[in-house]
């Protein structure tokens, strides 16, 4: 197919539907609007629902049903709206229904602003909600990406039966690049056998979408096998199929100093790395594409070569933390953030990593 | 001489026994349910989602499909099941405090889209599940934990009426209040939770039955006294009768 | 086989059935059932005209009706 222009947030739309995704309940917040507005045209053409919800939690809440009925299903919304779909994340994670949500982060706390963040790091990566649950989280950082990662996401939330989180920011959302959009994907509703509304001829008890264990044995039962369900997950990202996947690294290998990002900051960081190169500073990049589960092993194996870690974020230091006990205390990890909605320039970047490799 | 069954389980009513206290109308209002299941043919294609509160279990009780919401969400949960299986009968059970309280901007809405559900509103004044705590439907000068000095209008407001306040919605088809505290009026409650899925098996608009219904648990009464309570003190706030019947569904039948 | 009959088990002795029977027929048994319960049971079921009151005010459905067929 054709490289067509598109902006970041209508291309997770279009790849939510190439992925056969046909329903979508949501409540508009700045800045990802572009997504639902996206979607309001574009699921009746495909036969799809596409539904304005009166909130955010009525939205994650009708998700939560649809997905309990067979659905490839989604939602979307920025930092203060992602905070009132908690109690359905955590529902929709313990009766585990397949959805996707995306948020396209702002600034809080509060209200805070429009302006794009990385603040909701320990929100997305922490479960969020109550109780002891684990959401998948992807973090692209081009508008390529978001088309793919939609895909990948409805894919492993369908697999794993757990909802996968697209954790963006106001700058991919807005930002316009060239995309491949991939070949689509048709999608049975009638392919999950656990599915309420299910009607094959091989169902022959009901169906039950649930997550309620009033006894204390179900439910320490329950809580195990989500966990085993979390582990299978991790050993896939950190050494099975998605080992690729879940993260990028830039000239690691000789590497002194690490210089680590997700998201649209991951790409100045690249910058950084080319100019620190040209001033004959050995940094590398290391970039978690998958926020949860954390690629931990690349950091206890670049721990043993390089010198130093220098995390950016868009935030107060959230991600500094995992990168923290990654490489657990074997060497020194420091940390730039910027917040409020500005990002850090290559500039002020270079500058820090100067004060880190050049001490006098 | 042969005997004929007049009476007995309804087939979509499942065998686990009501967890429910003695006499508590929830067990009755299941039935109920039930019977119009089986009545209107659709079990095979039903869909239930229960509340958090007395009858979060609800799930139990049923021999079809069912999701358990969140408190207050059912209705949500319910627009995106029917949104999905449009030609399942999808329908929440949700006590006052689910629906009046804590989902009060997911039961209004629901409405108002006008989705294609059926709801039964189970009111007893109470907050059953929690140990008989103020409601939105408490009376005024009710005794409860959270109001122990009788609910006081001037602080705590007044009796929330759901059914007249949905009956406002342009959308809603059927807006009904029943009550079991008699054999005649539960017959009409039975009429009416029929009539209500009828609706919604023709593919018709939003349906809503009120039962206004007993806590003899938390009221501290015996069943037959909460019955004749419920008759002198909430038949005058919450009135029995239909305040929307756009299609006529109530003649027709 | 009878007109009225209890399943035991699901009664909770709440007395519904006892207050509503037009006839006035029924009352509690006088044993236990394994729950604790007096349950209700038929004192005249020659009387009993299969109304099914009872059975229809159960809020446990604890209870079936018959009627004798012609
Ligand atoms: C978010 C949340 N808040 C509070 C509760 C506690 N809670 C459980 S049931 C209930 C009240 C239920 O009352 P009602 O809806 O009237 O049902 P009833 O038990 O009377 O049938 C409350 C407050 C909860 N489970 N979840
Ligand atoms: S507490 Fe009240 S509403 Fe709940 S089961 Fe007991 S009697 Fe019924
Ligand atoms: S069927 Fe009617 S007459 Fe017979 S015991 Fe029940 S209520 Fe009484
Ligand atoms: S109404 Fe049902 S539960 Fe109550 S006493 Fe009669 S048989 Fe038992
Ligand atoms: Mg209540």
């Amino acid at each position: 197919m054709a490289k067509v222009l598109m902006k970041g947030n209508e291309a997770i739309g279009e790849a939510a539907v190439l992925a056969g995704c046909r329903y979508y309940f949501g409540y508009p917040i700045t800045p990802q609007s572009e997504l639902p507005a996206y979607l309001a045209k574009r699921l009746p053409e495909v036969d799809g629902v596409f539904v304005q919800a009166e909130s955010e939690v009525a939205a994650i809440n009708m998700v939560y049903g649809s997905g309990s009925a067979g659905a490839r299903v989604m939602t979307s919304s920025s930092s203060p709206g992602i905070s009132l779909k908690q109690e359905g994340i955590s529902y929709i994670a313990g009766a585990e229904v397949p959805c996707l949500i995306v948020n396209v982060m702002r600034g809080g706390p509060g209200l805070g602003n429009i302006a794009p963040a990385q603040s909701d790091y320990w929100q997305s990566t922490r479960g969020g909600g109550h109780g002891d649950y684990r959401t998948i989280v992807l973090a692209p950082n081009s508008v390529q990406e978001m088309a793919d990662m939609t895909i990948t996401g409805f894919d492993l939330s369908d697999r794993f039966r757990n909802p996968v989180l697209l954790l963006s920011d106001g700058v991919l959302g807005q930002m316009m690049e060239p995309v491949n959009l991939p070949e689509p994907h048709d999608y049975n509703i009638n392919s999950k056998k656990w599915a309420l509304g299910y009607r094959g001829s091989d169902k022959n008890e009901r169906n039950l979408c649930s997550s309620i264990f009033l006894d204390n044995d179900e439910l320490e039962e329950h809580n195990w096998h989500l966990y085993q369900k979390y582990q299978v997950i991790t050993d896939l990202f950190s050494k099975g199929e998605y080992k690729d996947f879940a993260v990028e690294e830039h000239l690691c290998d000789d590497a002194e100093i690490i210089l680590v990002g997700y998201g649209i900051i991951s790409r100045i960081l690249k910058t950084v790395v080319e100019k620190c190169r040209k001033r004959g500073i050995k940094a590398g990049l290391v970039r978690p594409k998958v926020l949860w589960p954390f690629p931990t092993a690349v950091f206890e194996r670049l721990a043993k070569t390089a010198s130093q870690f220098l995390v950016v974020e868009m935030s107060c230091g959230q991600m500094v933390e995992d990168v923290k006990l990654s490489v657990d205390g074997k060497k020194p990890v420091f940390f730039f953030g910027r917040t409020g909605g500005t990002v850090p320039s290559d500039f002020e970047i270079l500058n820090e990593v100067d004060k880190l490799v050049r001490p006098d | 001489m042969t005997m004929k069954k007049v009476f007995s389980r309804p087939a979509s009513l499942s065998k686990t026994p009501f967890h429910y206290c003695p006499g508590c109308d929830h067990g009755v209002i299941h039935r109920l349910v039930a019977e119009a299941i089986d009545e209107l043919e659709v079990g095979d294609r039903t869909i239930g989602v229960a509340p958090v509160g007395c009858s979060v279990f609800a799930y139990d009780y049923f021999n079809f499909d069912f999701n358990q919401a969140a408190h207050g969400r059912a209705p949500a949960v319910a627009t995106g099941i029917k949104r999905t299986r449009p030609d399942s009968i999808v329908f929440t059970y949700q006590g006052d405090g689910d629906l009046a309280a804590i989902g009060t901007a997911e039961i209004i809405h629901a409405a108002n889209r006008g989705e294609k559900i059926t709801v039964i509103f189970v009111n007893n004044a109470i907050y059953g599940m929690t140990g008989g705590q103020m409601a939105p439907t408490t009376l005024i000068g009710m005794k409860t934990q959270t109001s122990p000095y009788g609910r006081d209008a001037s602080t705590a407001g007044n009796p929330i009426k759901m059914s007249e306040m949905i009956a406002t919605l342009e959308s809603p088809v059927y807006v009904t209040r029943v009550t079991i505290n008699s054999v005649a009026n539960l017959m009409k409650a039975k009429k009416a939770i029929y009539n209500a899925f009828k609706l919604q098996k023709e593919g018709k608009g939003f349906s809503f039955v009120e039962v206004v219904a007993i806590c003899p648990t938390n009221w501290g009464k015996k069943p037959a006294d909460s019955h004749k309570w419920l008759t002198e003190n909430m038949l005058p706030v919450f009135p029995l009768g239909t305040f929307k019947d756009t299609l006529g569904v109530e003649k027709s039948a | 086989m009878s007109k009225w009959v209890i399943n035991e088990s699901l009664c909770k002795g709440c007395g519904i059935c006892i207050a509503r029977c037009p006839l006035k027929i029924l009352a509690y048994a006088d044993h236990l059932t394994p729950k604790g319960v007096y349950p209700a049971a038929i004192t005249d079921e020659a009387k009993c005209t299969s109304c099914a009151i009872c059975a229809r005010s159960c809020p446990d459905v604890a209870i079936e009706i018959y009627k004798e067929e012609k």
